[in-house]
């Protein structure tokens, strides 16, 4: 295994992969709804406002609501845990590192899933109507989201013939071919569809909605305030972040570091700043022309992309196994 | 697709944006540098100083681009943008959600009547104008105001 | 000199004394007298099941002991491992019964029978020919019957629980007897030696025979589809330590059984037969947690959750004939010790969530989640302790259900590269079946434990909760620990797994499948590395490190307390509050096809106008669709068929002297026409 000697640059990788993905989280926020100002014909406050949104949250005071307990305290931390470990884990920026050994893709799953969890409890442990609705209905589409990401996660690993991360994205590298079948041309789109119900993006959930009764994620963090409430933003932002790289990282995967070197790092990091930074744009470009879907048509769309997922595992065995 | 094209040929909506507004800021601001959560409260207004708020947040006068924008709890927000002479049924709310915000908080009162109480001064059904319920520190006057001076309002408190 | 012996027959002596003290002490002593004897027979099994783990044998024959066949008794590793998760188990439920039973349990009956059915529970794994396994467990499933009807003068439903696990487990003994009766018929002998010598000589229609009844018989204990219907009515209503007994170790036997039989009896079979497995499993894991997603009822919903992971369990199983029958001897192994894994998972982390089920049942008296809430208070332990089961339940890291299930998937991932289209088809289900569960899971739990234990109390009687007396915390927290040191060394168990699946004659000789003892969990033969322990810590060390950031970051005074934000109009009261049945209406309509729910919305209007409604009554229910379909026809077919045969019997002593005449004749005809 390629994570079994610990050197000094994989270890810079990941410190500096993790620090890229924390800077960089407020800034892809940004950039998206500063699109979406432009492609709205308004002018927008700039890439720079969420990092000065966070700036002042953290500076509020914080607000603890009666009746409510760990829970509640504890969601916004969990919820930044996960991320930030998801965001150690994934190769986004170099294969070898002191932890790619544990880069298992069901593990990114579930941790992001756990956070998920945290909130959606966080949400009940308040007691209001708007919380317990906004869990209820983020649990159903987390239920419904699990499947399909471990499908398409499967259609990626058979390939690679393992479920680790740095195996599959090295494998990737080395042959290209691999990402042009389609199976991973599937894949691609069933991921791309539960990123964006995962992370709570147009046509499946409006992250900028005042109406209570439309929201979802939007809904179980209303009591939050200050610090709290910029713990909150700041995970919803890197979990976009980091399923944006993981995106990128599976699906154009050149530029990740596969060897040891300090310019293949650095260029590695510059080039995820980028991908991202035109994932993110893509995303954004293409929810101001889509409106966002009832509650009970979101099933269809991820039953829709799990048989995308279903089909892409089946379709890998036929074309690769035998 | 027909979306796309016309957002082509629209291009930029907003209007340049004018000279910062000058006039003090009150205290509380000088924490939020150039973020401010805004939610708004109807107190018993007409409605007109509501259109006018959303003439504001629109593409045209984009008070978003000074780092202001509309939240859906207050306690995600800095700034209390309450409209409307005070009712008997709305002072209890009023003060409640002033409570809910979290400090350092700011509330703008917009609008004539929520200044004075306007056209309503002295009905059965109001309990006063905005400054009787809650403190008030910034004012912005206007049967309705306009958007810019809506905007001008909010400018003073994000600092931008 | 093996332990295993000695162990057990001080099981065997420990439950007579319970069984006695049960019998014989005063009421005012009686729970903490059996609760201790109880608590010895499981400790007593943990002995002896370990100690196979650790690679001891141990047999016994004892012909004298029962007329005509004897009693033949031998552990290896895979009875040891069963007898080891049904001793942990009865450990912790005996400690927790002391407490549990003090009001209104204490019974002689009850008391009586309770170490005897542990005592089944350790040795049903030890039985070694088809009459001492018939017989110890129709013994299991006679005593746990009794348990389960302990308070049927207190609720009607009892009852009638209790006659359906009463009619359905002894149709699966039926069937039991049936495929062990022709399988020891046809291979010349009782003994399990006998049975496995002679199974190579057998007709592969006779072999098929064997393993289809013995998968119905085994399925129904696990609570496979559709043979589950006693499992949610059963477990529900017995008392609550009993219910720890039944879900987190009776229904493994179901697993054990088919596990022996398939694998070391039977020595694997064809594909359909893993195929066949498979689906069962995939179909119950599924059902089970769409049922449990949308019930109301605490425990019913922990119910459906065991049949769940049963169905999981089956998955694996049936994964590893299938490798098998394919000769990919490591898969094999590999998908069975997945399976084995989950089992012991499920066994510590389903106790605990039995335990604070009765627990909150101790206190509250209801299990209805929709009238519960606000417990978390009330009731600090109980709800830590069931958030850390839940968490296991809901297979997520650092939970220790995660453990099994990433083990399970990566069986059946690597799987995938096995030849063959029914692999490549049924295998990515099978997959998706265990994601989808692991899903529906996590919502499940958060119901369970967001509603049950959060916010505020919706009715009187969690008002007036308290927390559990101490010797119920403490059988809790014998499973809370089991669960966390699974779910963080799960390594140290990688040698016993290697073991017990080398004793079912899977997977190649001296082959290991895990490599673990350090702290991580390591695939053998493939790529694949779990390091629970370093999640885990790396989880806390971020949460840790994250307010420490924030607080030096911060200028603002200090964290100050706030009534609930309520939109301004008032203090939201309880009834504003999500219960169980709106939070899981949205997914009741995703699976509307599947669990077809009873609705009614009854709108009464004022009487001065149609258009200003008085009152809006909604009711919902969600009726077992399986058992409205398939059992319901059946029941009325046989009900009918009696009225029919009862026109028969008129009474007339002419009329059934005639009947045995024309039986007589018809037999004769008969003979003389096939002779």
């Amino acid at each position: 295994m390629s994570g079994d000697q610990v050197t000094l640059i994989g270890t810079v990788a990941v410190v500096a992969q993790v620090a890229l993905v924390i800077a960089g989280a407020p800034w892809l926020a940004g950039l998206m709804r500063q699109i979406r100002a432009r492609l709205e014909g308004r002018a927008g406050p700039g890439p720079g406002q969420p990092w000065r949104d966070l700036r002042k949250l953290l500076r509020k005071q914080p607000v603890t609501a009666t009746g409510t307990g760990p829970a509640f305290r504890a969601a916004p931390l969990v919820l930044v845990a996960t991320a930030l470990v998801v965001a150690a884990l994934v190769p986004l920026a170099a294969t070898r590192t002191p932890v790619s050994g544990h880069a298992d893709l069901i593990v990114v799953v579930a941790l992001l899933a756990l956070g998920t969890v945290s909130l959606a409890l966080a949400g009940l442990d308040t007691g209001t109507a708007f919380g317990g609705m906004g869990a209820s209905r983020e649990m159903t589409v987390a239920a419904l989201v699990e499947p399909t990401l471990l499908m398409s996660v499967f259609a990626l690993s058979i390939p690679a013939g393992s479920t680790n991360l740095a195996d599959i994205v090295s494998g990737a590298v080395h042959d290209p071919a691999r990402l042009a079948t389609p199976t991973g041309l599937l894949a691609a789109v069933a991921l791309l569809a539960v990123t964006v119900a995962e992370t709570g993006r147009l046509p499946v959930d409006n992250p900028s909605t005042h109406l209570e009764l439309t929201m979802m994620h939007e809904a179980m963090v209303l009591e939050y305030s200050g610090p709290d409430l910029a713990l909150i933003e700041l995970g919803a932002q890197l979990r976009l972040t980091v399923l944006l790289g993981l995106l990128a990282a599976l699906f154009t995967p050149w530029g990740i570091a596969t060897t040891d070197g300090w310019a293949a790092l650095l260029l590695a990091l510059a080039l995820l700043a980028l991908k991202v930074a035109v994932l993110g744009a893509l995303l954004a470009a293409a929810e101001v022309h889509l409106a966002k879907i009832r509650l009970f048509r979101v099933p269809e769309l991820l039953a829709g992309s799990f048989l995308l997922a279903l089909l892409a595992v089946t379709a890998s065995y036929f074309l690769t196994g035998a | 697709m027909g979306l796309s094209r016309r957002i082509r040929e629209i291009g930029r909506i907003a209007e340049p944006a004018p000279p910062r507004p000058e006039g003090e800021t009150p205290p509380a601001t000088r924490l939020l540098c150039g973020s401010a959560q805004v939610r708004h409260v109807d107190a018993g207004s007409c409605n007109g100083c509501e259109i006018e708020i959303g003439g504001a947040f629109g593409p045209v006068y984009d008070a978003e681009r000074y780092g202001a924008r509309l939240v859906a709890s207050p306690r995600h927000a800095d700034v209390l943008l309450v409209t409307g002479p005070v009712t008997r049924n709305m002072a209890d709310p009023l003060r409640r959600t002033h409570q809910a915000a979290p400090e350092p908080r700011v509330v703008v009162a917009v609008g004539d009547c929520a200044l004075n109480c306007g056209l309503f001064a002295g009905a059965y059904g109001v309990a006063g104008a905005v400054a009787d319920i809650v403190p008030v520190d910034l004012e912005v006057p206007g049967c309705p105001p306009e958007p810019a001076e809506i905007v001008a309002a909010l400018r003073r408190v994000t600092g931008r | 000199m093996s332990a295993i012996g000695p162990a057990l027959a001080a099981a065997g002596a420990l439950a007579a004394a319970g069984s006695a003290c049960g019998l014989a002490l005063p009421e005012r002593a009686r729970p903490a007298a059996v609760g201790a004897c109880t608590a010895g027979v499981g400790a007593a099994g943990l002995v002896a099941g370990v100690s196979a783990l650790r690679g001891q044998l141990w047999s016994a024959s004892l012909p004298d002991l029962l007329p005509l066949a004897g009693v033949h008794l031998a552990v290896d590793a895979l009875s040891g491992l069963f007898i080891a998760v049904c001793g942990g188990v009865t450990v912790a439920a005996a400690v927790y019964g002391i407490g549990y039973t003090r009001h209104g349990l204490a019974g002689r009956n009850v008391q009586a029978v309770l170490p005897l059915f542990a005592w089944t529970l350790v040795t049903v794994p030890t039985a070694a020919s088809v009459s001492t396994f018939l017989l110890l467990w129709e013994l299991m499933a006679l005593s746990s019957l009794l348990l389960v009807v302990a308070e049927h003068r207190r609720r009607a439903p009892v009852r009638e629980a209790g006659l359906w696990y009463a009619v359905m487990t002894h149709l699966g003994l039926v069937l039991l007897l049936i495929a062990l009766a022709l399988f020891s018929a046809r291979a010349g002998g009782e003994t399990f030696t006998a049975l496995r010598a002679g199974a190579g000589r057998l007709s592969p229609a006779v072999r098929d025979t064997v393993f289809v009844l013995a998968l119905a018989a085994f399925g129904s204990k696990a609570g496979a589809v559709p043979l589950h219907a006693w499992l949610p009515r059963a477990h529900p209503e017995a008392p609550s330590n009993v219910s720890m007994l039944m879900s987190a170790a009776m229904v493994n036997l179901g697993a054990y059984g088919l596990i022996r039989t398939g694998f070391d009896l039977l020595d694997g079979g064809p594909r359909w037969w893993g195929l066949l497995t498979v689906a069962l499993g995939a179909v119950t894991a599924v059902y089970g947690i769409v049922q449990a997603a949308v019930a109301t009822d605490l425990k019913r919903l922990l119910a459906y959750s065991t049949s769940e992971n049963l169905g999981l369990v089956l998955i694996g199983v049936g994964a590893a004939l299938l490798f098998d029958a394919d000769h990919h001897d490591e898969l094999a192994a590999l998908a069975l010790a997945a399976a084995l894994l989950h089992v012991v998972n499920h066994a510590a982390f389903k106790a605990l969530l039995f335990g604070a089920a009765g627990s909150v049942l101790h206190a509250t008296g209801t299990r209805d989640l929709d009238i519960l809430g606000g417990l978390r208070p009330r009731m600090p332990a109980t709800t830590a302790l069931f958030a850390l089961g839940a968490l296991g339940a809901m297979a997520l890291p650092p939970g220790n259900g995660f453990v099994s299930e990433w083990l399970l998937l990566q069986a059946l991932i690597h799987g995938l590269a096995a030849p063959g289209v029914t692999t490549a088809v049924l295998l990515p289900v099978a997959i998706a079946a265990i994601a989808l569960s692991a899903g529906l899971a996590a919502a499940a739990f958060v119901k369970a434990l967001g509603v049950g234990f959060f916010a505020r109390p919706r009715g009187s009687a969690a008002q007036r909760a308290v927390e559990s007396p101490r010797a119920m915390l403490a059988g809790m927290g014998l499973c809370a620990a089991a669960c966390a040191g699974l779910a963080l060394v799960p390594g140290t168990l990688s040698d016993a797994l290697g073991r017990a699946v080398a004793a079912s004659g899977t997977g190649t000789v001296g082959g290991r499948i895990l490599v673990g003892g350090g702290l991580d969990l390591r695939l053998a033969g493939f790529t694949g590395r779990l390091a629970s322990l370093w999640i885990a810590l790396a989880l806390a060390a971020v949460a840790a490190a994250v307010p420490a950031v924030v607080r030096s970051r911060a200028r603002a005074p200090r964290r100050s307390d706030a009534p609930l934000w309520d939109c301004g109009a008032g203090a939201p009261t309880a009834r504003m509050e999500y219960t169980a049945t709106s939070f899981a209406e949205p997914l009741q309509r995703v699976f509307d096809d599947v669990l077809a729910p009873e609705q009614d919305v009854d709108v009464t209007p004022v009487r001065e106008s149609a258009y200003l409604v008085e009152r809006v009554r909604y009711q919902r229910r969600v009726p077992d669709r399986i058992e409205h379909r398939l059992y319901l026809p059946v029941l009325q077919l046989l009900a009918r068929a009696g009225q029919a045969a009862r026109r028969l019997a008129g009474g007339s002593v002419h009329r059934y002297l005639g009947y045995g005449f024309t039986a007589l004749v018809v037999l004769l005809l008969a003979l003389a026409v096939t002779r």
